[in-house]
């Protein structure tokens, strides 16, 4: 990544029209069990490498996508709209 | 060798030829009664402390690079005790008691110097808030000052005062905060380390670290295996991928952090001043040049370095600040990849694996921790037991719900 950030509705555009969410997580259902939750909100996998975060393009067309993006050359391999993530994936 | 002024004499006299090395180049030895994972300042004082004042020297502590590759040779060199939580203020301010008399303690010159650090505010509520944590700090026992605009303006007058977007109306000052030469700080430890019998062992990479029955036995190195009896990380910003090693998943992210530095100036700014309406702090080296930085660039990062859009943004807020600062060339930028952790609050404690012990999540304010922090790691692992004014950085507090969120952000690590 250098300055620019790929949307997939926009095309290119500078980093400065985002705001970085971070880790892509499963959310865990509603009632899951209160470890579950605590996992989601606390720990972080925090990989070197591939890593899959959300971005709001909030200067922009305000969609949240989901860039994969590597920690350690910051090269983005892809970028998706966040809604088209299976809702179940996103969900469960 | 012990320094002192007649030492610098003779041996300039002599042309500088006589000094011995600071600390010995050891080959690693079988076993250790403790091992450290990480020769920065945290590791390097964990191991200083650990000898000189708990009697345990059987120590060594491996860095994967030099001593001083990491964020205590890349932070803008900032102390100060000025906290607002229980669980924090207590302890800083042991720091900043220790940073007092360190240079005497480990007989080397880490310029400590308490030139004062001043928080700017630009607004009534600002000014409540600071207030607020100036009484905090003073019932705690710790020096604030609250100034007005006219006390702001004797220190300071070429600030620009009256931005229309955020006028200046006065500043939080702690006069005993300050900067602190900080590869000195490094090199100062490892010396006072090494010479109580610590081995410093450079260029040697932790890869993996063995466990025999929930019991670390040792960790594998890019040097081989060396046996331990106990495991302490301070790995800084690698935390959680040295954590992982002995399958532990940490409440923490990393995150990269810009510095730059400007040419040498004349004498223009004599502390530390912190914008309180964008993301800029500044102070003067005592080699003329400007050292400023910003907020973290916002992403997870390994890279040790950052995005151009965060160089504008801090310059943008410098000059917002300093408008003279738009003539300032600026000669270096860096970034270091630091812990953050999801309260903003580091952590010294046991993990779940018993001889295994972790100083982790010290994001963009561990330096001024370096001396308190490895003092009370020191503790911790020799007595078993906290310091007290260490007891609240415990890993399980994310899950008990005992929080240290001095800025209030929530599990939102790349806003604290
Ligand atoms: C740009 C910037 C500015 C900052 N400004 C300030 C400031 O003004 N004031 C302040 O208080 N704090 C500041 N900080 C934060 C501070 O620098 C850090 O919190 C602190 O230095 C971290 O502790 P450390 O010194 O032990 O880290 P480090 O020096 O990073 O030490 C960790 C060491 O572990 C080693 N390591 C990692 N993995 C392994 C492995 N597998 N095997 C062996 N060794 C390993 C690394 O090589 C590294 O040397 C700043 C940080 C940055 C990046
Ligand atoms: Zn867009």
């Amino acid at each position: 990544m250098a300055s620019l950030v790929p949307c997939p509705h926009c095309g290119q555009r500078p980093k400065e029209e985002f705001t970085i969410k971070g880790a892509a997580l499963t959310r865990p259902a509603a009632g899951a069990d209160a470890s579950d939750w605590f996992d989601y909100v606390y720990l972080r996998d925090n990989p070197r490498g591939a890593y899959e975060e959300y971005w709001h393009h909030t200067s922009g067309c305000r969609r949240w996508i989901v860039l994969t993006r590597d920690t350690v050359t910051h090269e983005v391999a892809a970028s998706r709209d966040a809604a088209d993530r299976p809702r179940s994936e996103a969900r469960t | 060798m012990r320094y002192s002024a007649f030492s610098v004499l003779l041996n300039g006299l002599r042309g500088n030829r006589n000094w011995a090395s600071a600390w010995r180049q050891p080959e690693a030895k079988s076993h250790y009664d403790v091992i450290i994972v990480g020769g920065g300042g945290h590791g390097l004082a964990t191991a200083y402390y650990l000898a000189k004042e708990f009697g345990i020297t059987n120590v060594a502590v491996l860095e994967k690079n030099y001593v001083g590759s990491g964020n205590v040779g890349r932070n803008t060199t900032i102390i100060r005790s000025n906290y607002l939580l229980p669980g924090n203020n207590p302890f800083y301010e042991l720091s900043m008691k220790l940073w007092e008399g360190l240079e005497q303690d480990f007989n080397f010159n880490a310029m400590v110097s308490q030139r004062g650090v001043l928080n700017l505010y630009h607004s009534d509520a600002q000014r409540d808030a600071y207030t607020r944590r100036g009484n905090t700090m003073r019932l705690h026992g710790v020096d604030a000052e609250l100034l007005n605009r006219e006390a702001v303006h004797k220190m300071l007058p070429f600030l620009d005062f009256d931005n229309a977007r955020f006028p200046i109306q006065g500043g939080l000052l702690q006069r005993r905060g300050g900067t602190v030469r900080h590869d000195a700080v490094a090199w100062g430890y490892a010396r006072g380390a090494d010479s109580r019998g610590v081995d410093i062992i450079q260029n040697c990479e932790v890869t993996g670290i063995r466990l025999e029955t929930g019991h670390v036995t040792g960790v594998e190195t890019s040097r081989g295996f060396i046996g331990c009896n106990t495991l302490a990380l301070a790995a800084a910003g690698n935390s959680s991928q040295v954590a992982e090693m002995a399958g532990l998943k940490l409440p923490i992210e990393s995150h990269v952090l810009q510095a730059f530095v400007s040419e040498g100036l004349k004498p223009f700014i004599d502390g530390v001043v912190t914008f309180g309406a964008g993301h800029f702090y500044v102070s003067q080296s005592d080699k003329g040049g400007l050292v400023f930085g910003g907020d973290l660039d916002g992403y997870n990062s390994y890279a040790q370095r950052g995005n151009l859009a965060t160089v504008e943004h801090v310059a943008e807020a410098g000059k917002a600040m300093i408008p003279a600062l738009s003539r300032v060339r600026v000669l270096r930028s860096w970034g270091g990849i630091m812990d953050m952790s999801m309260d903003g609050s580091p952590i010294i404690d046991r993990t779940p694996i018993d001889n295994l012990y972790l100083n982790a999540g010290w994001c963009y304010g561990g330096f001024k921790a370096t001396p308190g922090s490895g003092y009370c790691f020191a503790h911790l692992i020799a007595r078993g037991t906290p310091q007290e004014t260490a007891a609240a950085f415990r890993l399980d507090r994310f899950q008990r719900g005992y929080l240290i969120d001095e800025k209030g952000q929530g599990a939102q690590p790349n806003l604290h």
